[in-house]
């Protein structure tokens, strides 16, 4: 979708602003939320791509204006509403009150922290041959999906350069509806910076993306 | 998507004024997961403390160091990034999709997710609260000379500038260039110069010498 989440270009944001000696975590709430989503996440409530969805849909002024663990809790929030694990009273009342709907790998048990730990394997048997090689010429479609996709705005119908086959990946644009793995051939891909930004643009920066091969055609 | 947050979120939520809102609202979310149980609180703790010590960028480091002294190893990280930490033996759970990319006299290489916040964190820890933001995630797809400058880096106008978007499960770490004036040292002295955001491209590694 055309969200606000798709930053990459947008002018306005001000400085980068490191943090000095930053800690893991800001205040006690953003660890247990991050350990909710990941325990959810493993049990089978959901994947990583669906969760990312709902971060993205949340309405743009509230994702703007919500910290990084915010985001993460409202996403989830709106995710186990959605998919039927949680009712929305309950989260008004704070208690449970409907029966649990089974997961599908069981209750998130202190057994599988271990699991959680471990980034998660994406490389799929490919279904097909790959259609490019390093070096061919591709074209960024200009496409516009509403619903979830790895294709950044700024990278549509600008053309690039096949660097890097990475090997057939789950295809997030149908892993976040929940309609399959779908696996696709992975490039890298890469841009100069006059050919995004246009002709005034730095001529020493280029620019790279890992773009499924539905994302590409032939230039 | 339900949208129920439209109603109540007005005011907006900036991370230090409605912090107690928040926080009631993420117990009431695990004591309901916990009733239908879902979560046992206890593995929550264990992953917080997993995270908390268990990841870092000491482990980016220490490959970062290896390679410095062992070009096979170097050849072999930059041929298959997993595969080479794999062999290790301490990072198993760098995953299948870790990409290094060295950075040389004449290019300089620098890490971002435009769309979120991926990160290699089994190498350098969760990522920072900039790292996440959107200055950093607008600007250094356009702007790259212009974020490093807001880190105090300075890259010469004739290295090329390549930025990664991390768009994909593909996880870019950095290889910086050796600072001169190590010949001799040691893996365990020269992990010590490697810094988080060396490993990032937003960073050069410490110089042997200079205060920490």
């Amino acid at each position: 979708m055309n969200g606000v989440h798709d930053m990459g270009g947008m002018d306005g944001f001000g400085k980068v602003e490191p943090e000095l000696n930053e800690p893991m975590f800001h205040t006690e709430w953003e660890s247990r939320v991050l350990a909710m989503v990941r325990a959810m996440g493993a049990a089978g409530a959901f994947n990583i791509d669906t969760s990312r969805f709902y971060r993205e849909a949340l309405p743009p002024h509230i994702y703007l204006a919500s910290s990084y663990y915010k985001k993460w809790l409202l996403g989830l929030e709106d995710m186990l509403v959605d998919k039927g694990y949680i009712a929305a009273d309950e989260v008004t009342a704070g208690h449970a009150s409907t029966p649990p709907k089974p997961l599908k790998h069981g209750g998130f048990k202190i057994n599988d922290v271990e699991r959680v730990m471990i980034r998660g394997k994406f490389g799929r048997p490919a279904p097909a041959p790959a259609k490019f090689k390093a070096g061919d010429r591709v074209r960024a479609k200009n496409i516009h999906p509403t619903t979830h996709t790895r294709l950044p705005r700024y990278v549509r119908g600008h053309l690039g350069v096949i660097e890097r086959d990475h090997g057939c990946h789950v295809y997030p644009d149908t892993a976040a509806t929940e309609s399959g793995e779908n696996p696709q051939w992975l490039y890298t891909v890469v841009f100069d910076g006059t050919e995004l930004w246009g002709a005034d643009a730095d001529p020493t920066v280029k620019i790279s993306i890992d773009a499924f091969e539905p994302y590409l055609e032939l230039a | 998507m339900t949208g129920h947050h439209d109603d109540h979120d007005h005011h907006h939520d900036h991370d230090h004024s409605d912090l107690s809102e928040t926080e009631l609202r993420v117990r009431a979310l695990e004591t309901i997961l916990t009733e239908k149980g879902y979560i046992d609180p206890a593995a929550l703790d264990a992953i917080i403390q997993a995270y908390e010590t268990k990841i870092g960028p000491h482990n980016g480091a220490r490959v970062v160091a290896k390679a410095w002294t062992d070009p096979a190893f170097k050849q072999a990280l930059l041929d298959d990034g997993s595969k080479a930490v794999g062999t290790l033996g301490h990072v198993s759970r760098v995953g299948d999709h870790l990409v290094v990319i060295e950075n040389t006299p004449q290019r300089h290489n620098m890490v971002v997710c435009t769309l979120c916040s991926c990160y290699p964190w089994e190498m350098l820890g969760l990522p920072p609260v900039w790292y996440k933001a959107a200055p950093y995630r607008s600007r250094a797809v356009k702007d790259p000379r212009g974020v490093l400058a807001d880190f105090g880096v300075g890259v010469p106008n004739d290295v090329e500038i390549r930025v990664w978007d991390s768009t994909a499960e593909t996880r870019f770490l950095v290889l910086p260039m050796r600072p001169a004036g190590t010949d001799g040292w040691s893996e365990e002295q020269l992990a010590e110069l490697v810094t988080r955001d060396s490993m990032i491209g937003t960073g050069f590694p410490k110089t042997p010498g200079a205060p920490s």
